[in-house]
């Protein structure tokens, strides 16, 4: 099963090493990982998405919960949630592609962010099957290069991950 | 009061109560010790190698139940620490390590003696910190004594670089009272239903078995645990971290459970209906394999650390909390309790398990010519049993013999690497228990091949005269590895004898030491109590032993508790009658 966890953990030197440190360690799968400061500055939110039966995950989240720097964490997979993703793909937009180009990112609400003669970026926002979607329809002699950021993940309801 | 960093380690570590630093200096660290020359109220031991001063610091913490101090230069110095600090985690046990580290511009330039040591003892140690200013150091190592104290207790390592102990850069000190972290808040007591869920199950279990481990020795519950073998009147097996829990002599000990485990205890695993674990870890050299670890029993598990809860077992009860005041609460929701456990139940249990009792599975063959290792055992603890006695051992057959041998009554007397099966451990462990109990009498059982791993320790016994007591059981081979190669490599040897032996006797003697060679059985007893009757000595006894004893019973890796092996002794003994 495939499980999101977000992970509030101490913004020091170390600590991201920690958590990469223990999947390695202890043969964890790893998907994905993000991670940047909060709006409080001594704190680092990690979103990382991670596979296993319900024994490993159970583990998982002990195993993180046991590192000192590591303050919350939560399943996010538990409840409802909402995930997204940001993609940036750059392709070849050459003559007689450019408008399809153009008209498939509209489809997709994607924006189109950076233009050359022969190119387009286009950045793209949503969960992971959206994206996967979308590079499936850009044809595949188009694309010079791809960049994900990995899922984000919030729970849906007033409630917050915090202090 | 200004003090310089160097100043505000060493006070700290007199604020945080520190008696004794194992340590070996070194030019990271030169400041610290110049500030340790200084003062009179911590007493530094310089070991021979930096593994010493970590396996010394873990024996006093095992001993006494206080954390352990080793103080390291960089580089070589941290590395070589690294061995004593995974020995100590996987076993629990609360210790602060410092290393030197070189100053903070250089850090990351591969500089003369510079490793990245929080990097290489992050998967092996509680946590770790490198300071990088003066002005944490004092909040640093009141956080790492904490944490290496609290909850599951383990080894915390502070790496300092050499400017932050800057002698001429000085702040104002003071040491922090309490320590409070948001990240950190272990838990005490246990939750009130889940006690009273495990009661549940206890007065209606039919064949209970309490297993517990080195989780009631670390938590100080050995009463408790007491109180709950008398209340229920369940049978109790240790693991080998777990011995002296309960004295060795109450009729309701089983023995150590295992791989080298006693038959009773094992077959007692193997048909139980409730297994009551308390602070152990259901390690594999105990439950064997998986898939057949007691497999009629429902399990209670009661443990300080949630992730050791259904890690390798799936629990149906799991009590999160400090076992002393889990088994207390425990014990006094028993005593309330209208039902009692089931007597007639336990009758018939007990007829069953003595039965296995009388299989008697720790039978070896005598001898008058050869001394049989489990005889020298059993004359050692002839000799010492009155004595306020301590013994810590290395890693091997000799470790097994004693463990199965050597009835402990109380907890901390026992001392040995469980979880990463240490060689070299046994020696620097007894000087860090010597050194915590200068009066009792401290012997460390070791094999030919565990004590030159840390054999250079015999210069800093003679050092701080420490009357340590050497039984080194003399095989000729690394008798573990030899006993696997005859049993599942069809006797293929392979590097395991261990030649060009020195003549310990002798070599003892050149560090100043007294040397023995013992190896006639009709010997043994009074030359044990020749050495034991040198008080202020060390004593080095290399005990020439039977070359191919092998320990029994055994289960084989992978095999269950119901699959032992029994001594080919005992299975001819038992076929002629």
């Amino acid at each position: 099963m495939r499980h999101i966890i977000s992970v509030l953990i101490e913004n020091e030197s170390g600590a991201l090493a920690r958590v990469a440190g223990l999947f390695a360690a202890r043969g964890y799968n790893i998907e994905s990982l993000t991670v940047a400061p909060t709006e409080d500055p001594t704190l680092s939110r990690m979103t990382l998405v991670t596979y296993g039966d319900e024994r490993i995950i159970e583990q998982i989240i002990k195993q993180l919960n046991k590192l000192i720097d590591v303050v919350k964490l939560l399943d996010l997979s538990e409840g409802p949630h909402i995930e997204r993703e940001l993609m940036m793909v750059k392709v070849k937009a050459e003559k007689g592609m450019r408008e399809e180009l153009k008209r498939l990112a509209d489809i997709f609400r994607a924006n189109i962010i950076d233009v050359t003669a022969t190119s387009y970026t286009i950045e793209l926002t949503g969960h992971g099957h959206k994206l996967d979607a979308f590079l499936q329809a850009v044809p595949e002699e188009t694309l010079i290069e791809v960049v994900r950021s990995g899922p984000l993940g919030i729970s849906r309801g007033a409630k917050g991950l915090g202090l | 009061m200004e003090l310089s960093g160097a100043e505000i380690v060493v006070q700290a570590l007199i604020d945080e109560g520190v008696e004794y630093i194992w340590g070996y200096p070194g030019g990271a660290v030169l400041h610290i010790y110049d500030a340790l020359f200084q003062q009179k109220k911590i007493r530094h031991i310089l070991v021979r190698h930096e593994q010493a001063a970590t396996h010394a610091a873990d024996g006093y913490a095992r001993a006494t139940g206080k954390p352990g101090v080793a103080l390291v230069t960089s580089g070589p110095g941290a590395t070589n620490a690294v061995t004593g600090i995974a020995t100590a985690y996987m076993d629990s046990i609360p210790m602060v390590v410092l290393t030197g580290q070189v100053p903070t511009p250089f850090i990351g330039s591969d500089a003369f003696q510079e490793v990245d040591i929080t990097g290489i003892t992050r998967p092996c140690v509680k946590h770790n910190f490198l300071i990088k200013r003066v002005e944490d150091i004092a909040e640093t190592i009141a956080k790492a004594f904490y944490i290496a104290t609290t909850g599951r207790p383990g080894p915390v390592l502070i790496d300092i670089p050499k400017d932050v102990t800057d002698p001429n850069v000085r702040i104002p000190y003071e040491y922090p009272r309490k320590i409070s972290m948001r990240s950190y808040k272990p838990v005490e007591k246990g939750h009130p239903k889940q006690i009273r869920k495990a009661v549940d199950l206890m007065v209606k279990a039919q064949r209970p078995v309490i297993y517990t481990g080195g989780g009631v020795i670390l938590g100080d519950a050995s009463e408790e645990l007491r109180k709950l073998v008398e209340v229920t009147g369940f049978p109790v097996t240790h693991t080998l971290m777990g011995l002296g829990a309960v004295p060795a002599s109450d009729k309701r000990f089983l023995g150590m459970l295992g791989m080298h485990g006693t038959y009773e205890a094992n077959m007692a695993m193997h048909e139980s209906d409730l297994i009551i674990a308390i602070g152990a870890r259901f390690d594999d050299r105990v439950t064997g394999k998986l898939a057949s670890f007691c497999p009629h029993a429902q399990v209670i598990h009661v443990d300080v650390d949630p992730a050791s809860i259904s890690k390798n077992v799936k629990v149906d009860v799991p009590i999160v909390g400090q076992v002393k005041p889990v088994l207390r609460d425990m014990v006094k929701v028993l005593k309330e309790r209208k039902t009692k456990p089931d007597a007639a139940a336990l009758k018939a249990w007990w007829q069953r398990i003595e039965g296995w009792r009388a299989v008697e599975c720790l039978k070896y063959p005598p001898s008058d010519k050869v001394i049989k290792p489990q005889f020298a055992i059993e004359t050692l603890y002839k000799v010492t049993r009155r004595r306020d006695f301590y013994l810590t051992s290395d890693v091997g057959q000799h470790q097994m013999f004693a463990a199965q041998f050597y009835p402990f009554e109380k907890p901390r007397r026992w001392i040995n690497s469980g979880g990463l099966g240490t060689m070299g451990f046994g020696l620097p462990a007894a000087m860090g228990v010597q050194q915590a109990f200068p009066k009792a009498t401290v012997a460390c059982v070791t094999g030919e091949a565990s004590i030159q791993m840390c054999i250079q320790e015999l210069a800093t016994c003679s050092q701080y005269k420490l009357p340590l007591k050497i039984i080194l059981l003399n095989n000729g081979y690394m008798g573990m590895v030899r006993q696997w190669q005859e049993l599942f490599y069809e006797g293929r040897y392979s590097h395991s004898y261990v030649d060009a032996l020195p003549d310990f006797a002798a070599l003892a003697e050149t560090y100043g030491h007294v040397g023995m060679t013992i190896e006639d059985p009709g010997d043994l007893e009074a030359a044990y109590k020749e050495a034991f009757g040198m008080k202020d000595r060390l004593v080095f006894m290399n005990v020439l032993v039977d070359p191919e004893e092998n320990v029994y019973p055994m289960i084989e890796a992978g095999k269950g508790h119901h699959e032992m092996h029994m001594s080919p002794y005992l299975t001819a003994e038992r076929e002629l009658a």
